[in-house]
């Protein structure tokens, strides 16, 4: 037996500092990427980024000037649809798994969602394209929400579902002791009580699909004018960017960058005001 | 006004394990009475059973039948919500809603059920609380804190007044007190003295001096039988039954 008032010997105290040393380089390490991502595209955004690039349509090619505001609304259109189909469904699904599926159907459903998952975003748009887009004959922002919303599905059904499977039984049945009717104890008591976490795995699955381009070449087309009817084509702000960085201009080279920056602004500010406004309500002491 | 139990032949399974045979039990309406034994002996699945929670665990089943007041619980018809509606529960380990204030918590029950006039349901807290002994340590903080930021002593009795605020007609607690410290102890034993005044309390406890000073009545149980039933200090002085007496003397169990 070592003494126990003997210091610690220089082999543990070596691999102490050594570990907490490591842990500390991959913190930097996962900060460094975003940190250069959001430097390099501020450095080469902020110049083209005005007022007119916020307000105005893009101009004819030679012409100067000219915004994405067309492509920031129509984003925001289609992220709309997509939540609205996307979180109810995933939700939805998450809860059964959680709550109400028993045995196989459970597994056939995560089966599905994992699948799912894993379906490379440019399948997603062409089976949309399939099913949406040419049944009606055009393109719209319509068809672009439902590609995105179906990505959304299964991230936001996962996140729920373990988030549920956190949340202890003794919560359950203290509702359920209550004479509290089941669908309303698990939406208004157990979702409730797993909400941050289920928020959190929303959130994830918004900014990831906000930056989608593949699947909304053939859904949601891109348009260079304004519209605001979900059933046209319209533009969205992945399209422009991509259509502005692969042509030989210039011109629209700067506004591809400052079209990146505005993308990043527009989902952080997102995720933040989603943070703001669903912690406002918590109390001290929550746990 | 509380109201009494009649239990008869109850039998209850968790898939093929048998855990409670033919019980038979009448308890009076206004007074505690004590459910003690061993360890797995189906004394939690035995008060389980008075309000319907048994059966919400996957491939639990009941069967015999159970009468508390004039609610036939087990009556085909009778609503498993309505029934535990009627009887409130408080369990082992103190579980307020988390995400709730105090003042929620205590609501819960009626706002859920789609109760809420505001002035009413802040006289039903209000009440509730001070029945729980809970109010004057947690008035100013009522809509500011959660349950979950009190002690574990205020958060039973916080789960006490959420049961009482549903108004039921019948109170199970199950080893209510096992995870506090003596004095949270002593506090919901007093409680439990008071509250029988206007409810029926059935209560599980390991401890046997627990049952000793707060039941009327006393049962046994024992390998999902009901061993001996009777007022609680002739099962505590003169039991009838051997088994009884070895359990309450320590030899075994």
């Amino acid at each position: 037996m070592p003494s126990a008032s003997r210091p610690l010997g220089i082999r543990r105290r070596l691999a102490n500092f050594c570990f907490i040393g490591l842990s500390g380089v991959a913190a930097i390490l996962v900060l460094a990427p975003l940190g250069a991502i959001f430097g390099y595209l501020v450095y080469k955004g902020i110049g083209s980024l005005n007022w007119a690039f916020l307000t105005n349509t893009p101009r004819p090619v030679g012409e100067a000037g000219g915004g994405m505001a067309n492509a920031i609304v129509g984003s925001t259109m289609i992220l709309g649809i997509a939540s609205c189909i996307g979180i109810p469904l995933g939700i939805g699904a998450g809860v059964y798994m959680a709550e109400f599926g028993r045995g196989r159907y459970v597994n056939i459903v995560r089966f599905t969602a994992d699948v799912l998952n894993g379906v490379p975003s440019i399948v997603v748009g062409i089976a949309v394209y399939a099913l949406v887009v040419l049944p009606q004959q055009h393109f719209s922002a319509l068809s672009g929400g439902v590609a995105l919303g179906i990505m959304m599905i299964p991230t936001v059904a996962r996140t729920t579902e373990e988030m549920l499977r956190m949340v202890p039984n003794t919560i359950r049945e203290a509702a359920l002791g209550l004479g509290i009717p089941q669908w309303r104890a698990t939406l208004q008591v157990t979702l409730r009580t797993a909400s941050k976490g289920v928020i959190t795995g929303i959130m994830l699955a918004f900014a990831r699909v906000a930056g989608e381009t593949a699947p909304l070449l053939f859904t949601a087309f891109g348009n260079q004018f304004w519209n605001l009817n979900p059933n046209q084509p319209t533009a969205a702000l992945p399209i422009q960017i991509f259509a502005y960085a692969i042509s030989p201009f210039d011109e629209w080279h700067r506004q591809a960058w400052a079209g990146a920056l505005i993308l990043i602004v527009l989902i952080v500010v997102a995720v933040a005001a989603v943070r703001v406004v669903t912690s406002r309500g918590t109390m001290q002491g929550n746990a | 006004m509380g109201v009494g139990i009649e239990v008869k032949e109850l039998n209850a399974w968790f898939g093929k394990a048998q855990v409670l045979k033919d019980i038979n039990i009448k308890v009076g309406a206004n007074a505690v009475t004590a459910v003690i034994g061993p360890s797995g002996c189906g004394k939690s699945t035995f008060i389980r059973c008075l309000n319907r929670m048994h059966e919400t665990i996957p491939e639990a089943r009941v069967s015999g039948s159970v009468q508390v007041g004039d609610t036939d619980v087990y009556k085909p018809g009778t609503d498993a919500v309505d029934v535990r509606r009627r009887i409130g529960m408080v369990f082992q380990k103190p579980n307020p809603f988390p995400t709730m204030s105090i003042y929620d918590n205590v609501a819960a029950g009626l706002r859920l059920n789609g109760y809420n006039k505001r002035r009413e349901l802040d006289q039903i807290v209000e009440h509730s609380l001070r029945m729980a002994a809970l109010w004057d340590e947690v008035k100013d903080v009522l809509k500011k804190k959660s349950g979950a930021s009190l002690s574990g002593g205020q958060q039973q009795r916080l789960c006490i007044a959420r049961a009482l605020a549903v108004q039921p007609e019948l109170l199970l607690m199950d080893e209510p007190a096992s995870a506090l410290d003596p004095i949270s102890t002593g506090k919901i034993e007093e409680l439990i003295f008071q509250l029988k005044a206007q409810y029926t309390v059935v209560i599980v406890t390991h401890n046997m001096q627990q049952a000793a000073r707060v039941a009327d009545h006393t049962g046994f149980f024992l390998m999902g039988k009901l061993i001996e039933y009777d007022k609680t200090e002739r099962i505590f002085t003169t039991p009838c039954d051997k088994r009884t007496e070895d359990y309450i003397t320590g030899r075994f169990g």
